[in-house]
């Protein structure tokens, strides 16, 4: 059962809980985390199921979390994860926590509006004091006599008139203090001077200390201000301004002595006020102590306690009102582990009967269980985003962890590039255990993280297609040494220096003996790099070998059809569908792989004028005409090829109707007695164990009414007809789809090239001590670009590429991909904030 | 240097080091345990797959690049300095 494979057997199975132990039972199940349940009450809306009350009761204890976790929050404290992972509460737990929450939850808020009362009044008196403080100074200047009262209409730090000279002149002054908020000093100023000018005197000056502005928080240096005027009609015109502008105002007491009072007992009284604040300040940092304490553990009890509900909802009661039944998905291997829950579950409720769990048949596809590790959870993650395999069907993804990064190698070979990303990917697989990398939350970050392994293998992969390309940073390496010699064509052909003068560019020709002295060992040769012609050679090679890696893999897709066919029971599929697939594939494309490598071999520099064109024949074998320019590869290359058409095109009839006419011949057979008797037991069977939810007509599917099965007929051929079509259209788009490779690799090959030549290059431009300044800024610019362009971009594009690839062109070989995972009930840790 | 590069020695070489990796190296992977972890098991198939697939790709990519240049039907074009540089200074 190598799980990665294809998907684990799943099972339908029904759970037969005790009432009273059904909690414990469901929780045991949810710590092991092995079945999804299935809702039983689907047709029943969510205030009318049994355990609505309870879930009610979590969600005002979450209510109440919320707002704790508010005010810790506010007060600078961040609650700490939950240290181990508490198991759901039974009832009388459960109580306890809502009642010690609710008691906290309002301790909390008393606590906070005593200290909000305390500190507003706090505010209050300190004005008050300044205000006075402040206002001392003007009233304790003496004016220079004889200075007429004058009205302002700017602030100015002038004194006020002593109050002496008033009483000379027989007039009472009067003052108003207070406070006003800096921004409104100015309007406030014109609007006293053109309602009240020649009647008073209005100075404003600065508090010392900024306080809090009781509405919106924030610490402002707010403006005293000491009006004295005479008249009570003013005074009543002036209060009336104040109050408009939201200032506070303070009694101002006349005399000296009593304003002095006054002071001498506001000082007192912010010090009581001040030690009283402080016990309130150090008792709301006792509360909430003890809300951190308590609440990261009841976070996740009420939460478990609320997940166990929602399943209870989700079963359905036995007639007898006694005994809960649940539906639940089971992978048949943990079928023990489950009745060991139950079990447990039981005793720890201390119920005496046990709850057991009992499997049943299904006619329902069930979901798709493939565990995976670290290692192969991302690749399964690429496999699954196109779509999640069906029931126990072939999965692509054991083959994919190899296939996908060549493929993306492919397409970005480079020694230089791959490198870096495999370190990359190296550093992040070391590090994988540093909670700093693991809790990032960066979305983009936890992507590239995920899939650290798939960029390991990349990068793996690059290097080697890297040293096949030869080419490390856009420059090849010579590991071996070359295997064309310059000397030997320069000799030949008395190539002399000043024949060299004349002709700008020469080429160097294998026929003559000793140019070309075999076959470089590993990869391409070096001299290729720097030649100018090098495009001609590398597209005809890169061309064809796309064309070779594409067939194969496609062929290999094929191949992995076979698993299916033998696993399903359906035999006759492999000589109806397996058998005309592959002939339609290697006569045609296998052969043009074949052409290829013979040409590779067979011809050679002496017949490089007369050297056939595969291409050309491949056309003219599908249209059955022959080119006489084009000499043939072999002797009876066209009956041979006339041959291998028509057997292609035989295969296609026998794709297009071999199943469906099987199938209707398998039916027609004189069944209809064997049938008959399977329903007797198919009857008997349904009140014993079948799914509650099972309709009559599955039960009856034994027995296919006639009409039915031609629908069914006129279906599966469809099906087949569309399947043939796509088969062998596709044949031929997927093959020219799998050029990507080489596409994508020259675009790779020329960016590099680019950013060494117009970049890296103007950096060696001189040698002396000067050079070696300027390389500094100039590698510092090659080398986010080689990151930016060269490794993001071009990486993710060839990823993109690679994934396609695997997606369309390998996986409709086979893959039919619309199945659905199994989402066991379990109580994750990632699930907690 | 020219040395004269043999096409058999890297064909017989090549070969036997990927039949080594994907053909005799599957037998020595360590079995699984046998009652290990859920999903253990498998591990020993997914890691045979593994070596399997990266023989026959690895091994097919380089035998593509080497005969395709085995026989070529054209040679390189320099630029008349490379040929210089090439003959006086590296020959």
């Amino acid at each position: 059962m190598g799980s990665l494979f294809r998907s684990e057997e799943v099972c339908l199975a029904q759970l037969f809980l005790q009432s009273a132990s059904a909690y414990s039972c469901i929780s045991e199940l949810g710590e092991r985390g092995l079945l999804e349940f299935r809702d039983l009450n689907p047709k029943v809306s969510p205030f009318q199921r049994r355990f609505v009350g309870e879930v009610r009761r979590c969600e005002e204890m979450e209510k109440t979390f919320t707002f704790l976790q508010q005010e810790l929050r506010s007060a600078g404290r961040v609650p700490g994860p939950c240290p181990e992972s508490p198991r759901a509460p039974v009832a009388r737990e459960a109580l306890r926590v809502q009642e010690q929450s609710e008691q906290l939850a309002q301790e909390l808020r008393e606590v906070s509006r005593n200290r909000a009362s305390l500190r507003g009044r706090l505010r209050d008196l300190r004005q008050y004091l300044h205000v006075l403080r402040e206002g001392q100074r003007f009233t304790s200047l003496p004016a220079p006599l004889g200075s007429p009262p004058r009205p302002r209409a700017l602030s100015e730090r002038e004194p006020i008139l002593d109050p002496s000279l008033h009483q000379h002149l027989e007039r009472k002054i009067n003052f108003v203090a207070g406070v006003i908020h800096p921004w409104r000093v100015t309007a406030f100023e014109r609007l006293l001077w053109r309602a009240c000018r020649g009647y008073l005197v209005a100075s404003f000056v600065e508090m010392p200390e900024p306080m809090e502005d009781p509405a919106s928080g924030e610490s402002i240096t707010w403006v005293i201000f000491l009006i004295s005027y005479w008249g009570e009609q003013i005074g009543q015109k002036i209060r009336k301004i104040s109050d408009c502008f939201h200032c506070q105002v303070y009694p101002y007491p006349e005399s000296e002595a009593s304003r002095t009072d006054t002071i001498t007992g506001l000082h007192s009284q912010i010090q009581d006020l001040s030690v009283v604040l402080e016990e309130t300040e150090q008792y709301l940092a006792q509360v909430l102590d003890k809300v951190a304490l308590a609440l990261p553990t009841w976070r996740v009890q009420v939460q478990k306690m609320k997940a166990i509900y929602l399943v209870l909802n989700q079963c359905s009661f036995d007639v007898t009102e006694k005994c809960l039944i649940a539906e639940v998905w089971c992978p048949v291997r943990d079928l023990t582990q489950v009745q060991d829950a139950l079990r447990q579950g039981s005793y720890q409720s201390g119920s005496s009967v046990e709850c057991f769990v009992q499997r049943i048949p299904t006619s329902e596809s069930p979901p798709t269980l493939i565990r995976t590790n670290k290692f192969t959870a991302g690749f399964q993650s690429i496999v699954d985003a196109y779509g999640v395999a069906s029931y126990q069907e072939v999965n692509p993804a054991p083959y994919a962890i190899i296939t996908f990064p060549f493929i993306f190698a492919i397409m970005f070979g480079d020694v230089g590039h791959g490198l870096l990303m495999f370190l990359f990917a190296l550093w992040m697989v070391l590090y994988e255990d540093s909670p700093r990398l693991r809790q990032g939350t960066n979305e983009i970050w936890l992507m590239f993280f995920e899939g650290r392994y798939l960029i390991l293998l990349m990068g793996a992969f690059s290097i080697y297609t890297g040293f096949i390309y030869n080419e490390c940073f856009s420059k090849a390496t010579t590991i071996f040494p070359s295997a064309w010699s310059v000397a030997t064509m320069a000799n030949h052909s008395s190539w002399s220096s000043a024949y060299l003068a004349t002709h700008p560019s020469l080429t160097l020709d294998p026929n003559v003996t000793g140019v070309f002295r075999g076959p470089y060992p590993f990869g391409i040769d070096p001299i290729w790099s720097l030649a100018t012609n090098h495009l001609n050679f590398l597209n005809s090679f890169k061309m064809k070998m796309s064309v070779v890696l594409g067939i194969v893999h496609m062929g290999f897709g094929v191949v992995l059809g076979v698993f299916n066919h033998v696993h399903f029971q359906q035999r006759h599929r492999l000589v109806l569908e397996f058998l005309p697939e592959m002939i339609f594939l290697l006569a045609l494309f296998g052969y043009l792989v074949f052409l290829i490598f013979y040409k590779w071999i067979k011809f050679s520099a002496a017949d490089s004028r007369v050297a056939p064109s595969i291409l050309i024949h491949f056309i003219d074998m599908f249209l059955f005409t022959s080119n006489a320019e084009n000499l043939p590869l072999y002797p009876g290359q066209v009956p041979v090829q006339m041959v291998l058409v028509v057997l292609a095109l035989a295969s296609v009839p026998v794709l297009l109707l071999g199943t469906p006419l099987y199938q209707w011949c398998r039916q027609r057979t004189p069944r209809m007695p064997v049938s008959t008797g399977e329903q007797e037991p198919l009857l008997e069977g349904q009140e014993a164990g079948n799914s509650v939810n099972a309709s009559k007509e599955d039960v009856e599917s034994g027995g296919h009414s006639p009409d039915a099965k031609h629908l069914d007929f006129a279906e599966i051929f469809m099906h087949q007809a569309i399947h043939t079509i796509e088969y062998c259209l596709g044949c031929v788009s997927n093959t020219a789809s799998y050029l990507r490779l080489w596409a994508l690799s020259l675009a790779h090959a020329q960016l590099s090239e680019v950013l060494w030549t117009m970049v890296m290059r103007n950096g060696f431009v001189r040698l002396s001590y000067v050079g070696g300044v300027v390389l500094v800024p100039v590698f510092a610019a090659f080398a986010v670009l080689t990151v930016a362009i060269l490794l993001v971009m071009e990486g993710l594009s060839a990823f993109l590429h690679a994934l396609r690839l695997h997606w369309v062109e390998f996986q409709n070989k086979f893959y039919v991909g619309t199945g659905y995972k199994l989402c066991p009930f379990a109580f994750t840790s990632d699930t907690w904030e | 240097a020219m040395t004269a590069h043999s096409f058999a020695l890297p064909l017989v070489l090549f070969s036997a080091f990927w039949g080594l990796v994907g053909i005799a190296a599957p037998w020595f992977v360590p079995k699984g345990p046998n009652r290990g972890r859920v999903g253990a098991r498998g591990v020993p198939r997914v890691i045979i797959t593994m070596l399997v697939t990266t023989a026959v790709c690895c091994y097919l990519f380089w035998l593509i690049a080497i005969l395709a240049q085995a026989n070529p039907l054209f040679g390189p074009q320099l630029k008349n300095e490379t040929i210089w540089y090439v003959r006086f200074l590296w020959e």
